[in-house]
C-alpha cells in the first residue's frame, strides 16, 4: 500500500500483448514480429504494426523521493516503480493476475498444494557480473525477506523448508495449505536480492544498500538526490536484445502542479500513481501528445474506505455505521472528487481481485434510512439538529482526501450527523491509527491480488495489534469471519475456496466494520511514443525489459 | 581596534552559548511532534508488523530513553558530527554538503540581485518621487510583494516554458548531458533564470520599498539641504548624502534575511524542483528525519548569528558615527 496515488482500457491490446510477452520471453519477439500476417490479425492499429527500435531514453517521474533503492528493504511506492527495474521477482502477473515468468522460467504446484518448485532461467547475472543461482532466491526467501520484509515474512513463515534441488531450481513445502502463495512472488512482494553480499552482513546497514545489484534489465548510474534517478541499460541482461530502452530517468519534482506541466510539455513520457492530483487528470486527457490508462494496478487493487474505530459510541453499533453508509453517495465522490477515476465498490473486495464476489448486501445513498436507523438507535437531533457528533481525522495524503473529508462532513451533517474534521501529518495520522487513537479516519489498503494477502488482514481479529498499521485497527471481531477467511486461506479447492470468499464478504457487508468508498484507480499517462509500457497487473512496476520508444 | 576585538570575541562566546541552547531546544521540539520516523516508513510501506518497527526504532536508537538521546546527540554536535540520518543511511553532513550549494548558488544570486534591482529601484522612486516612474515602481513593489511567490514561479514557468519554449521549466541541470566546465555552468544559469528571478522578485520589492522610505525621510533633513545650497550635484547629493544615511534599514533587513540564505526557500525549492535544502527540510519534517532537521537547524542558526555579527560591523564601516558599545 504505498501511498502514491492513476485509465485507457487496454482490453484491445491485451490479447497482443500477453502473446507478446510470451514470444519476448522466449526471444522470439522480432521473428513473431517479422511476420506480416501477426500484424494483419490484429485489430489494434499503427502500434501493434510497429517493430521495436532499440534506443531512447525514457523520463519519468520519482514522488516522492524514496530514502533508498533497495527493493528487500523498502517498499514505497516509488521505490517499487524505480527498483523494479532493478531488481526482480520470480514472478509477474498479467492483468487477470494469472502468474507469468520472471526470473522464474516456469513452476509446478503438487496436487496437495504444499509444494511449488520453480525452474529459473540460466545465465541470469547480477549486475555486479556475479552469476545468480537458486541459492541466492533460498537466501533471499528464508533469511533476508523473513527478517526485513513484513508481507513476505507472513507469506514465507508459512513454509516448512525452501530448498535449492540444483543451481537452477528453487522449491518451496508449505506446512499446510495456502493457494495464494502463488500470487506473492511479484518483485514487490518477494523480490530477490544477490546472497553473496548479504549473507551474514547487517542487511539494514549493508552499504551496498545505496548502490543496489539486482538481475533486472536496467542498473543504477547515478541518483542525484532531489533531482534525478538515471537508469541504463545492463548490456548482460539474460534476455538476448532486451531491453531496448538506452536508460529511463526518474526526476524528482516536488509540486503537483510542476509535475503536470513537465507531462504537458513533454519533458516527462510517464506519470503513475499520484504523481498528477486526480482534478488535473481530464485536463491532462486532452493532450493529444499522452494517452490515460486506468489499468496496470491490478495487483495493487486499492480500496479505500472509511476507517471506524469500535471501541468509541455509538461507533460500535452497525446501525450507525449503516446510516453512514447510507448518508453519503459514493458514485459522487467517485465523479466529483477522484473525477471519475476508480469504481464504486460493492463490499470489502476490489472487484479485480479474485474471488470478488457482487452478490452482497450494497448501500445506495439514501438519507432517509439513515435517519431511520439514527431514529431506531434513539439518536434524536437536539435543537440544533445534531443526533450525534463524530472526530474525523482526513488521511493527510493530498488535496483530494482534504477534500474527501470535506464532502463527507457536508453530507453526514444532512443527517443529522456532526463531523469535527481533525487535521494532521503522516506522521501523526500513523502514529494515532496505529495506537487506536481515532474516531473515524480515511484509508486505503493494496489487496494484492488474493483475500488471503490484501483482505483479510483488515477484518480478522488474531491481527488486532496494537501500535501496528494497517492492522484491523478498527476492533472489529466476528469468530464466523475469522473461521471463514481461515478456512478458505488453506483451501485447495477454488469452488469450495469461492463459497467461503463469498460468505464472508456477504457477513462483511452487513456488519460494516468498515465503510467502503472507491475502488481506486490510478492514472498512468504515457506519451504516444512510448510502447509496450505498463502490459502487465503490476504495471508501472514492472521491468519494463521490452518497452521501446518510437522515433 | 582592541576594543573591536574583544567585543568581537565576546559576542563568539555568547553566540556558542546561545547554540547550545538551540540545539537543545531544538531536540526536544522536533522530538514533540506526534510520531516517529519508523512509523513513518512503515506507513509508506503499506505494511508493518511488530517486529518492523521495533528493528526500525531498535536502528535509529528510538528505543533508548529521550535523555540519553540528546546526550549522544549534543555529544557528537560538540565532536562537529551531525549524526547520522537512518532513513538515508547517510551521515547528516554529507546530505547537508550535497544540497547546499545548490541552495547557495540560487540564494546567493536572487539575494545579490533583489538587493542591487532593490535599492536602485527604491532610489529612483524616491528621486521621482510623486511621477508615474515613482508610481510604476510602488505598484510593481506592491505586486511583487503580496502576489504569492509560487504562483508567479509558475506563470513564468507557464510563460516562459510551456509558451514560449525558451528556458527549462524545473532542475537544476539538464541531466544526462554530461556538460562539464563552461557548458556546466551555462546549463546551471538557464536552469537558474526562473528560480531566480521569481525568488528576487519578492525581496526586491521589500529593498525597494524600504529604500523609498527611508530616502523621502532622510532627504528632509538639514544637512541634505547644506549640501544642496554648498551646490552640490543632484547625483553626489544622492549617492553620498541622502542613500548612504537611507541605506541602514536596508542593512539591517539584508542581515536578517542573508542569515536565512542558507535554510534556501521551500516553495521555490517545490515549484522548480531545485535539490536545495528547503526542500530536505521541509520532507525531514514530514518524514521525522530527526537528525537531518535538526542538522539544518544548526546550520542555520549559525548563519543566522555570523550575519548578525557581520551586519553589526557593516554598520560601523557605513556610519563611522555608530561605535561599538563596550
Amino acid at each position: 500500500m504505498t501511498r502514491r496515488l492513476s485509465g485507457i482500457p487496454a482490453s484491445l491490446q491485451r490479447g497482443f500483448t500477453r502473446g507478446f510477452h510470451r514470444a519476448a520471453a522466449a526471444g522470439l519477439l522480432a521473428a513473431a514480429l517479422a511476420i506480416p500476417g501477426t500484424a494483419a490479425l490484429v485489430a489494434a492499429p499503427a502500434m501493434a504494426q510497429e517493430t521495436p527500435v532499440r534506443g531512447g531514453v525514457l523520463n519519468s517521474i520519482v514522488q516522492p523521493e524514496p530514502p533508498t533503492l533497495m527493493l528487500g528493504l523498502n517498499q514505497q511506492g516509488p521505490t517499487q516503480t524505480v527498483a523494479g527495474k532493478i531488481y526482480q521477482g520470480l514472478l509477474t502477473y498479467d492483468r487477470k493476475l494469472t502468474p507469468m515468468p520472471s526470473l522464474a522460467e516456469s513452476w509446478t504446484v503438487s496436487p496437495d498444494g504444499l509444494t511449488y518448485t520453480f525452474k529459473l532461467y540460466q545465465n541470469v547475472k547480477w549486475h555486479d557480473g556475479k552469476p545468480f543461482s537458486a541459492a541466492d532466491v533460498v537466501f533471499s526467501t528464508s533469511k533476508f525477506l523473513m527478517e526485513v520484509h513484513p508481507r513476505a515474512r507472513a507469506v514465507f513463515s508459512r513454509c516448512e523448508s525452501i530448498k535449492a534441488l540444483d543451481d537452477h531450481t528453487v522449491e518451496f513445502k508449505l506446512k499446510e495449505p495456502f493457494p495464494a502463495f502463488i500470487q506473492a512472488f511479484e518483485v514487490s512482494s518477494a523480490p530477490i536480492v544477490p546472497a553473496h553480499i548479504y549473507e551474514g552482513s547487517d542487511y539494514r546497514a549493508n552499504p551496498a544498500n545505496t548502490t543496489p545489484i539486482g538481475t533486472g534489465p536496467f542498473k543504477l548510474k547515478e541518483w542525484v538526490k532531489g533531482s534525478h534517478i538515471q537508469l541504463v541499460r545492463n548490456e548482460d541482461y539474460y534476455k538476448k536484445d532486451l531491453p531496448y530502452l538506452d536508460g529511463i530517468t526518474f526526476r524528482v519534482i516536488p509540486d503537483a502542479a510542476s509535475r503536470s506541466l513537465a507531462l504537458e510539455s513533454g519533458q516527462v513520457q510517464q506519470t503513475q500513481y499520484s504523481d498528477l492530483e486526480p482534478f488535473e487528470v481530464p485536463r491532462m486527457k486532452t493532450l493529444p501528445n499522452v494517452t490515460l490508462t486506468t489499468e496496470g494496478y491490478e495487483f495493487v487493487a486499492p480500496m479505500a474506505w472509511l476507517e471506524i474505530n469500535h471501541r468509541v459510541k455509538p461507533l460500535d453499533d452497525k446501525r450507525f455505521r449503516k446510516a453512514i453508509a447510507y448518508a453519503i453517495d459514493r458514485k459522487f465522490i467517485r465523479d466529483k472528487i477522484w473525477f471519475g477515476l476508480g469504481r464504486v465498490p460493492t463490499g470489502p473486495v476490489n472487484s479485480v481481485v479474485k474471488f470478488y464476489d457482487p452478490k452482497v448486501t450494497t448501500y445506495e445513498p439514501s438519507p432517509d434510512k439513515a435517519k431511520a436507523l439514527l431514529d431506531e438507535m434513539g439518536l434524536k437531533p437536539d435543537a440544533k439538529g445534531v443526533r450525534a457528533t463524530v472526530k474525523l481525522m482526513p488521511m493527510p495524503y493530498g488535496e483530494t482526501w482534504t477534500r474527501l473529508g470535506e464532502y463527507l462532513k457536508q453530507a453526514l451533517g444532512k443527517v443529522g450527523v456532526a463531523v469535527v474534521l481533525e487535521s494532521t501529518d503522516a506522521a501523526g495520522w500513523a502514529q494515532r491509527v496505529a495506537n487506536w487513537d481515532y474516531e473515524i479516519t480515511t484509508n486505503f489498503l493494496y489487496q494484492y491480488g488474493d483475500p488471503a494477502l490484501g483482505v483479510a488482514r483488515t477484518y480478522i481479529s488474531s491481527n488486532i495489534r496494537k501500535g501496528v498499521l494497517f492492522t484491523n485497527t478498527m476492533g472489529y471481531s466476528n469468530p464466523k469471519v475469522d473461521e471463514l477467511f481461515d478456512q478458505a486461506s488453506r483451501e485447495n479447492d477454488p469452488a469450495k475456496r469461492q463459497e467461503q470468499y463469498s460468505e464472508v464478504q456477504r457477513i462483511l457487508s452487513d456488519d460494516l466494520p468498515v465503510v467502503w468508498l472507491l475502488e481506486m484507480e490510478f492514472p498512468t499517462f504515457l506519451d504516444k511514443r512510448v510502447k509496450n509500457a505498463n502490459t502487465t497487473a503490476i504495471g508501472v512496476n514492472d521491468t519494463y525489459e521490452s518497452v521501446w520508444l518510437a522515433k | 581596534m582592541l576594543g573591536f576585538a574583544q567585543l568581537f570575541a565576546s559576542r563568539l562566546v555568547k553566540a556558542a552559548a546561545i547554540l547550545i541552547a538551540i540545539v537543545v531546544m531544538n531536540f526536544f521540539l522536533v522530538h514533540a511532534a506526534p510520531g516517529d520516523p519508523a512509523m513513518v516508513m512503515a506507513g509508506e510501506a503499506g505494511a508493518a508488523d511488530e517486529k518492523f518497527v521495533a528493528q526500525l526504532r531498535e536502528q535509529f536508537g528510538l528505543d533508548r530513553p529521550l535523555y540519553e538521546q540528546l546526550g549522544t546527540y549534543v555529544g557528537k554536535i560538540v565532536q562537529g558530527d551531525l549524526g547520522f540520518s537512518y532513513r538515508q543511511q547517510r551521515p547528516v553532513w554529507d546530505i547537508l554538503a550535497e544540497r547546499l550549494p545548490a541552495t547557495l548558488v540560487l540564494t546567493l544570486t536572487a539575494f545579490l540581485l533583489a538587493l542591487a534591482a532593490g535599492v536602485a529601484l527604491g532610489t529612483l522612486a524616491a528621486v521621482a518621487v510623486g511621477t508615474w516612474a515613482d508610481s510604476a515602481i510602488t505598484v510593481l513593489a506592491l505586486l511583487a510583494y503580496a502576489t504569492p511567490i509560487y504562483w508567479i514561479g509558475l506563470m513564468l514557468s507557464l510563460l516562459f516554458s510551456i509558451q514560449l519554449g525558451w528556458l527549462p521549466a524545473f532542475g537544476y541541470e539538464t541531466i544526462g548531458a554530461g556538460y562539464t566546465g563552461l557548458a556546466h555552468v551555462a546549463d546551471v544559469a538557464v536552469h537558474l533564470i526562473l528560480p531566480v528571478i521569481t525568488l528576487a522578485l519578492f525581496y526586491m520589492a521589500s529593498y525597494a520599498r524600504l529604500t523609498r522610505a527611508s530616502m523621502l525621510e532622510v532627504r528632509g533633513l538639514d544637512f541634505v539641504k547644506t549640501a544642496k545650497a554648498k551646490g552640490l550635484t543632484q547625483s553626489r547629493i544622492v549617492t553620498r548624502h541622502v542613500l548612504r544615511n537611507a541605506i541602514l534599514p536596508v542593512i539591517t533587513v539584508a542581515g536578517i534575511q542573508a542569515g536565512q540564505l542558507v535554510g534556501g526557500s521551500i516553495l521555490i525549492e517545490t515549484v522548480f524542483a531545485w535539490p536545495g535544502i528547503g526542500r530536505l527540510a521541509f520532507e525531514a519534517v514530514l518524514q521525522r528525519d530527526y537528525q537531518v532537521l535538526l542538522g539544518i537547524f544548526l546550520v542555520t542558526s549559525i548563519m543566522v548569528i555570523l550575519f548578525n555579527i557581520l551586519t553589526d560591523i557593516l554598520y560601523g564601516l557605513v556610519d563611522p558615527r555608530i561605535q561599538v558599545s563596550q
